[in-house]
């Protein structure tokens, strides 16, 4: 059976400049993997390439079975992403911008609704459900975020620095919501947050200048580097100049 | 198409449930609509400037521009909040997706167009079928102008959407429309340059229709499909190319 992300020998161009370059990476379906490094590592490029948004300039990469170059609409109808900014529709209600998601997923009206009413008590949206999504506020707005991605029932989620720019009872509360996520589907979550990865990851790959420098779970990764932290071996491991 | 209907009703909302937009769309061409015919009717008798059969029409073209405005910054800020990320990343095909913007749009103006011509009965307009005939002559110019906001909206930001659509496209729209004053007065390289552009043709198809000289309609309209034509095919291959994230 298929896992359900590998990527074999991805790269990405821009102009002169490799920003992704990884040579062997794979995601089992129900894993939580982590996308660990500073900004400009590659992570967000790495998304974007496997939710079949971007074209790589060599190499490819399967999820689910799918090639995102060959097989990208199939690719589409699996995937989910949850966007580094806070991608919503700013003038509709949360209730709304569920089931408009729903609705361009393929699912019909009442499912839509009923997916929609699912997720907003799943999620703790209760209260918000009604009011417009740019009347929420930052926590809120992420966990909207998160639910969108999710209303399609995807088989792959791709959560993109969910709790950047968060405060820490926000990010707490995102952390909770997303570790309930857990089950079937795989989950990419991209951070540069070391307790984020730490908290939440079953393995972390560490990436830096656009290539994966090392896999494993965070007691694999300390034990690689000697290290006591999560933060120290990922500078071991990284090195100076990360980007 | 359901998808496309869907994303259409997504945007219909975001754009009308902007009060500025809703000012700007629906109430402004209707204020100057008022405004100068108020002007008008105390001008003393036998002098015509603002002729409601004339102005009319021709607000309802120049009200367009706005839709280029909406459109634009629609687009440009779904690219700039990453919210094009999860359209792209969803199983919208690129054609869904360009009509889902475009749609709206053309309804947005086809309401402007009929909320416009009502007010002019107010001020003399002849409730007739010319004007729901106006309305159709209209949605060329309506789509080229929804073009042109696509068109920016998927290579610039917003910012700069505004800046195009809001201030320059407006301007050109109605100085070289023959809206406020009539082009032959000024004649000359203007009135030559102004031919040469999409919006004098669009507006004085519109007039054609309300003043029942039906001929002159398709010879006019003829500049404007072929303005639309070039913007919208422009717009759907740039569109097109962010959603395929090249």
């Amino acid at each position: 059976m298929s896992k359900a992300i590998e990527i074999r020998g991805l790269k990405r161009r821009f102009g002169d400049k490799l920003a992704v370059d990884i040579d062997e990476l794979s995601v089992e379906r129900g894993e939580l993997l982590a996308l660990l490094g500073v900004n400009g590592a590659g992570k967000t490029t790495t998304v974007r390439m496997l939710c079949g948004v971007l074209p790589p300039s060599e190499g490819s990469a399967a999820v689910e079975g799918f090639d995102v170059v060959t097989q990208n609409a199939q690719v589409k109808s699996v995937v989910a992403v949850s966007p580094q900014e806070t991608a919503v529709a700013k003038n509709l209600t949360v209730r709304e911008n569920l089931e408009f998601i729903a609705g361009i997923s393929g699912a019909d009206k009442p499912e839509a609704k009923r997916r929609a009413a699912e997720l907003i008590s799943a999620l703790g949206l209760t209260d918000e459900a009604d009011r417009r999504a740019k009347k929420l506020s930052g926590g809120m707005q992420r966990r909207l975020s998160i639910a969108m991605a999710l209303i399609s029932e995807p088989k792959v989620l791709f959560l993109d620095e969910p709790t950047l720019g968060l405060d820490v009872l926000a990010r707490r509360e995102l952390w909770r919501v997303i570790e309930g996520l857990r089950g079937e589907t795989a989950i990419v979550l991209t951070t540069h947050y070391m307790e984020e990865a730490e908290a939440l990851a079953d393995r972390v790959a560490v990436m830096a200048k656009g290539r994966v420098k090392a896999v494993g779970s965070v007691a694999e990764l300390l034990a690689q580097t000697g290290a006591d932290k999560l933060e120290d071996a990922f500078v071991a491991i990284a090195g100076e100049g990360a980007i | 198409m359901k998808r496309t209907l869907k994303f259409s009703s997504r945007n219909f909302k975001e754009v009308l449930r902007d009060p500025i937009n809703l000012f700007f769309g629906l109430g402004f061409p209707l204020v100057l609509l008022i405004l100068l015919s108020v002007i008008q009717s105390n001008i003393p008798s036998g002098m015509t400037i603002y002729n409601v059969e004339s102005l009319a029409p021709a607000l309802c073209v120049f009200g367009y521009a706005f839709i280029a405005l909406f459109s634009g910054t629609l687009v440009a800020g779904d690219r700039e909040s990453s919210f094009a990320v999860r359209l792209y990343s969803s199983p919208m095909k690129p054609a869904e997706l360009i009509a889902g913007y475009a749609l709206p749009m053309l309804a947005l103006a086809a309401a402007q167009s009929v909320i416009c011509l009502a007010a002019g009965l107010i001020f003399g307009l002849t409730l007739s079928f010319r004007l729901l005939l106006a309305v159709v002559v209209g949605m060329p110019a309506a789509l080229f102008f929804a073009g042109v906001g696509l068109l920016t909206g998927s290579l610039l930001g917003v910012k700069q959407v505004g800046g195009v659509c809001g201030a320059l496209l407006t301007n050109l729209a109605g100085w070289l429309s023959g809206t406020w004053f009539d082009l032959a007065l000024v004649g000359g390289v203007f009135e030559k340059i102004a031919n040469l552009f999409p919006f004098v043709h669009a507006v004085n198809a519109c007039r054609a229709a309300v003043s029942g000289d039906f001929g002159r309609i398709m010879p006019e309209l003829a500049w404007v499909f072929g303005y639309a034509a070039v913007v919208c095919v422009a717009a759907a291959y740039f569109l097109g190319r962010r959603a395929k994230g090249k």
